[in-house]
């Protein structure tokens, strides 16, 4: 089969690279397309939380206790340090050093560990259930959808992480740690609306 | 094309006007008998105008569009047009839609206002209870200053702004009369007023607006409207407890209502029965009809609907009471004295 | 690799069969099951929801059948629930929202000159998650665990203490489903629209339609959180006891409503933008000129859809919330008419100033905005506070969303079916049958819809399953049953006319209609690499302006899958992307998803177990094939 109509080759793009990293790369936008879904459900969830709050006569409702301060406390120091060695994991992916990126793989994906390990001190210290009461209920819904992105991620990178120590590193494992890192960041920055809301929000705000 | 077109719309034109006309009716918008209702109307009016004008002047440009010129799919398409005068027409319409988007948003507005404006300080002296699939009526009798309970007949009195407490017993309801007010929903948790000034005596109808289950269809709620001494008079008689059974049968009927399954939800004031899980039952024979407008009330369908609730409306909460067709008359007849 | 010596040794007829090769599925069942060809996928979403709207539309003849007269017993009340409810419920989530993204899958990256989207697997698992959504809904009907509480379900009646056993479980659940695949659709669509498109297709050339499917995506992409939000929500009450809607404990039945309209109002726009989008290629072509008021129809389209996040509580005007809101949400929603006027004036404007050609999709689009303007204009009086109080929960309403879907988004739908048909098959549908389904669904749905309004006025409610003989309103209700067979009656000869022109339609060749767009520049049906060459693009209406040879880039790989990005804005050429092969992994994943959410019915562990098989055909999915590295190599 030909072309229906005739045609004049005006150029190629054969000399065009085959792989790009960051906002060039096609799957950083569909990483980023996700990401606004993810953030918008983070906001509503929010505005589900302020709205409770707002119909309720006490916050927390009289007779519940806020959450315990100490474990999110240091969920929330852990994961905003842990954005240095994941900024430099993104930097070594696009300066393609492939040994240093390994490593900081590796390093993301054992702080993704600790930081579940912390999660889970965190829900022991809520100091309610999901089902005593709405507080209960949308309290958990903030910190279980948040938790469902931490593992997600650990997931994600503790796969790329194994993948990379056992095969050879192409340009699009770069553009792949690089959306990795990404995402990371916006796990880490979404969950401090979130913090702010879970722990301080039933005490002063 | 274009006769085709305005034939239909000369269709519905006709076809409008010739069921306007039979569209009045004990629950229609149509009808207005209260200050809130006629309002309503009113803009209800100035919008169709309005809007079928907008209507008229768009079928007409595309009329005039499609009957201007005939192309043929081989023919060169235009790439460059010229169209300085569509331009000024877009311009045009678009004013065009902003003056009339005004128009409508203030007369909206000025609506509103009105409607807030009717209501009266101070507390309600109605409150109706939504509930799976009747209306609980409760209204303050003025003599006493105590609540009255009734259900699913509700009277107002004429020319007075009366504040309507509405609220829900289980799912989200409507309450929505509209010969005399727009909807107001029934939400759990929350209380919800309206205020309706009727202007016409007479009866007429309200239904549940938003879908609460199985028998949504079948919540129906009889309103009259009654000269203020009418209304006193009727409050009076929804105070006082049950009559007396007048007749051997009768005390019959009401001892088996007291003492088998009936007493259990239903109430009537003066009897031991006082539950209050379902529709009072201390005035029933005086209601129009049974079951949330289920059926006219008449001997035949209160013995029907003890016998068989289930017939005559499929899910509704009465279970079947068991009676033999002996008691079930008897009951029946006690309650045919319950005015 | 192909060596570039190579690419300008291949003859043409050498480098179709090499492209062939390169961009064709594996043979039976396997390439079935493995394809990732947006066609095939779309064409597979497309045979679905037409299999639906036909099943939804026998059971709103149903419903007719029960309602034409006072007190019949036919169906009752039980029976009639479930009919709307799997009506709507079907209607919206699995026709058409679907059914528009489907359209956009299918066209998509023809109009774009590509060879398939950005995600060809995101867009293999998309299918079999809408397909599981279907199912969802379905398979329960025919073991009569059907949801029967209306396509909203709001609580308290859809909570744990009014609808015991698993009927409202099974619509959060195809809900779901059905939202997964709509937000993996638009981030592909998103991602393809902005980073495919050909050389020299910047921004400002960007067809209306393309817009449109931009628009929604987006749309998608803000407003279908807010219904899973609440789905969820909905399903932790009735699961594991949470107390969101529970007014007793501190919850708000009314957040229920604020986050399903935040979702289910722009739900309307994002069904009706597409079609907005048909309408303009279709105008274009048979008005045999360019589209007049490009840059104001664009505007208007991003206003809608930035409009259409604001007016959510116009579906609440009864619920008792503050008044001053009410007059912001009344305002609001009116507004939204100044764009759609101008786009209407824009439609009209193009067919005044070209020479009109009358074959069927031109008469779908007349008839869409003969249709679709009653409807908005009906909305205007259901947008104002004070007078939707009488309107709401009525048969208005029901006519009124019904002139605004069917006229406004289906009648485009029908008008696009008919155009992209011969592009699809390599034939044409039947002109004079098109025409007699054209007007016998028009008339029908008029006649069918027209008395609604008269109805809801006259003091019927929605949503109920009887009415008696007192009511008055048995004369008009025959006559909306009436209208309602013949519509249906109509969509029988277009589905006739669809099937039988498959088969035995005329010949289409690879531009029936003298198009503008770059899909009438390849074959009728495009082969699985859609393009011989890359086009290149210098106006709004390529194939109108390019008189001469079309201009063409070459030199993508003959022999691997790729595709040519392009900077978002400007179009330039960027870098080649490998587009992933042919898998059976989406489909895994699918089932790996669907086990989850099913589960997730009766034990909240299923998230917890069902995770696991999640991760794992996701993570064989993404796996990339590069050599393995060993002990002591350098990285």
């Amino acid at each position: 089969m030909t072309a229906p109509f005739e045609i004049e080759v005006v150029g190629s793009v054969e000399g065009l690279p085959k792989s790009a990293i960051g906002p060039r790369s096609l799957l950083w936008w569909g990483t980023f397309g996700f990401m606004l879904i993810e953030g918008t459900a983070f906001l509503l969830a929010a505005a589900a939380y302020l709205y409770l709050r707002g119909q309720a006569g006490g916050w927390p409702p009289p007779g519940d206790a806020p959450p315990d301060h100490l474990w999110g406390a240091v969920f929330t120091g852990v994961a905003v340090l842990s954005l240095i060695p994941n900024l430099w994991t993104a930097r070594m992916a696009k300066q393609k050093r492939a040994l240093e990126a390994r490593w900081g793989v590796l390093a993301m994906t054992l702080i993704a560990v600790g930081l579940m390990v912390v999660r889970g001190f965190e829900f022991a210290h809520l100091n309610l259930r999901w089902d005593q009461d709405a507080y209960g209920s949308v309290t958990w819904l903030m910190i279980v959808l948040h938790t469902t992105h931490v593992v997600t991620d650990l997931g994600d990178t503790a796969v790329l992480g194994a993948w990379l120590f056992s095969h050879e590193c192409g340009d699009d494992q770069f553009s792949d740690i690089n959306d990795n890192a990404v995402y990371w960041n916006f796990v880490v920055l979404a969950w401090l609306p979130i913090y702010l809301l879970v722990y301080w929000g039933p005490r002063w705000l | 094309m274009s006769g085709r077109a305005s034939r239909i719309a000369s269709l519905f034109a006709g076809l409008c006007a010739a069921s306007l006309a039979g569209c009045a009716g004990p629950q229609s918008v149509f009808s207005p008998a209260s200050d809130q209702a006629r309002w309503l109307h009113g803009l209800f009016g100035l919008m169709l105008w309005v809007c079928g004008i907008a209507y008229l002047l768009v079928l007409a440009f595309l009329a005039v569009a499609l009957w201007r010129a005939r192309g043929a799919l081989a023919e060169t398409p235009i790439t460059e047009p010229h169209d300085g005068r569509l331009q000024w027409g877009l311009r045009a319409w678009a004013a065009l839609i902003v003056a009339g988007l005004l128009t409508l948003a203030v007369a909206s507005f000025l609506v509103d206002r009105a409607l807030a404006g009717a209501e009266p300080r101070g507390d309600p002296s109605v409150r109706v209870t939504g509930q799976q699939w009747w209306w609980r009526i409760e209204v303050k009798d003025p003599a006493s200053g105590r609540w009255v309970e009734s259900a699913n007949e509700l009277h107002l009195p004429l020319n007075q702004p009366t504040p309507v407490e509405v609220v829900s017993a289980d799912v989200i309801h409507s309450f929505w009369i509209p010969n005399l007010s727009g909807k107001i929903d029934m939400v759990p948790g929350r209380v919800n007023r309206l205020t309706i000034t009727p202007r016409q005596l007479g009866w007429v109808r309200g239904q549940c607006a938003e879908f609460c289950g199985l028998q949504h269809a079948q919540m129906a709620l009889d309103v009259k409207v009654d000269s203020p001494a009418d209304y006193a008079a009727w409050v009076a008689r929804q105070a006082a407890p049950a009559a007396a059974p007048k007749d051997p049968v009768a005390a019959r009927g009401l001892a088996l209502v007291q003492d088998g399954t009936c007493g259990q939800c239903h109430a009537l004031r003066g009897t031991a029965a006082a539950a209050r899980a379902a529709p009072d039952l201390t005035h029933i024979a005086g209601r129009r009809f049974l079951a949330a407008g289920a059926a006219p009330l008449t001997r035949g369908s209160l013995q029907g609907w003890i016998a068989q609730p289930q017939a005559l409306k499929p899910g509704a909460e009465m279970p079947a009471t068991g009676l033999s067709p002996r008691d079930a008359e008897a009951v029946a007849h006690y309650l045919e004295g319950l005015t | 690799m192909t060596g570039a010596a190579d690419i300008h040794a291949a003859s043409d007829a050498e480098r179709c069969a090499r492209l062939a090769k390169t961009w064709g599925d594996a043979p039976g069942l396997w390439g079935f099951l493995t394809t990732t060809d947006h066609k095939k996928i779309a064409a597979r979403y497309i045979l679905v929801a037409m299999a639906l709207l036909v099943l939804d539309g026998l059971l709103a003849v149903d419903m007719r059948l029960q309602l034409a007269f006072p007190a019949v017993k036919r169906l009752g009340p039980q029976g009639f629930n479930e009919s709307f409810s799997l009506h709507g419920s079907s209607m919206l989530f699995l026709v058409s929202v679907p059914v528009m993204e489907a359209m956009a899958i299918w066209l998509v990256p023809l109009m774009l000159g590509q060879r398939n989207m950005a995600f060809p697997r995101l867009n293999a698992f998309s299918f079999w998650m809408y397909l599981g959504g279907v199912l969802m809904l379905w398979i329960p009907h025919i073991a009569n665990v059907t949801p029967d509480l209306g396509w909203f379900e709001y609580a308290p009646l859809s909570g744990p203490n009014y609808a015991p056993g698993h009927r409202a479980d099974v619509w959060a659940q195809m809900i779901t489903f059905t939202e997964v695949a709509a937000l993996a659709v638009s981030v592909n669509t998103f991602a393809t629209i902005m980073r495919l498109r050909p050389p020299g297709m910047t921004l400002a050339r960007l067809p209306i339609f393309l817009w449109s499917m931009l628009i929604s995506a987006l749309m998608t992409i803000f407003a279908l959180p807010a219904v899973m939000l609440v789905t969820s929500m909905l399903i932790t009450d009735r699961l594991v006891g949470t107390h969101f809607f529970d007014p007793a404990v501190g919850g708000d039945v009314l957040l229920f409503q604020h986050l399903f309209w935040f979702f289910g109002h722009p739900e309307v726009y994002l069904i009706f933008i597409p079609a907005l989008g048909f309408v303009a290629s279709i105008v274009e072509t048979f008005s045999r000129r360019v589209g007049f008021g490009y840059v104001p129809v664009v505007l208007s389209l991003v206003s809608i859809g930035v409009l259409a996040f604001g007016l959510w509580v116009h579906h609440m005007f009864a619920v008792g919330l503050p008044k001053l809101g009410n007059s912001f949400y009344t305002a609001a929603s009116m507004a939204i008419a100044v764009p759609t006027g101008l786009q209407i004036f824009c439609w009209i404007a193009t067919i005044f100033g070209g020479k009109p050609v009358f074959r069927t999709p031109l008469l779908w689009v007349i008839g869409f905005i003969a249709t679709f303007v009653i409807g908005g204009l009906s909305g205007l009086m259901t947008a104002s506070a004070p007078l939707d109080l009488q309107l709401t929960d009525t048969y208005f309403v029901v006519a009124h969303l019904h002139y605004v879907l069917v006229g406004g988004a289906m009648f485009p739908l029908f008008g696009a079916f008919t155009f992209w048909y011969p592009k699809a098959t390599g034939r044409v549908m039947s002109e004079a049958w098109g025409k007699v389904a054209f007007w016998l669904i028009l008339g029908g749905f008029n006649l069918g819809f027209f008395p609604m309004h008269i109805l809801g006025l006259m003091g019927m409610p929605r949503r109920i399953y009887t009415y008696s003989d007192a009511m008055g309103w048995g004369p008009l209700n025959i006559v909306v049953s009436i209208g309602s067979v013949i519509a249906a009656g109509g969509a029988a000869v277009f589905v006739a006319n669809a099937l039988f022109s498959y088969w035995r339609g005329a010949k289409a060749g690879p531009d029936p209609w003298g198009g503008a767009t770059l899909e009438w520049a390849t074959q009728s049906p495009p082969p699985a690499y859609n393009f011989d060459h890359i086009p290149v693009v210098d106006s709004l209406t390529p194939l109108w302006t390019q008189t001469g040879p079309r201009p063409v880039l070459e030199g993508l790989s003959l022999d691997h899958r790729e595709l040519l990005l392009t900077s978002p804005v400007e179009a330039e050429p960027d870098y080649r992307q490998h587009s992933p092969t042919p898998s059976i992994w989406p489909l895994l994943a699918a089932l790996a998803t669907s086990a989850m959410f099913v589960g997730s019915i009766f034990s909240p562990w299923a998230l917890v177990w069902g995770a696991l098989p999640v991760g794992a055909t996701i993570t064989a999915w993404f796996w990339p094939k590069q050599p393995r590295r060993h002990l002591g190599d350098k990285p």
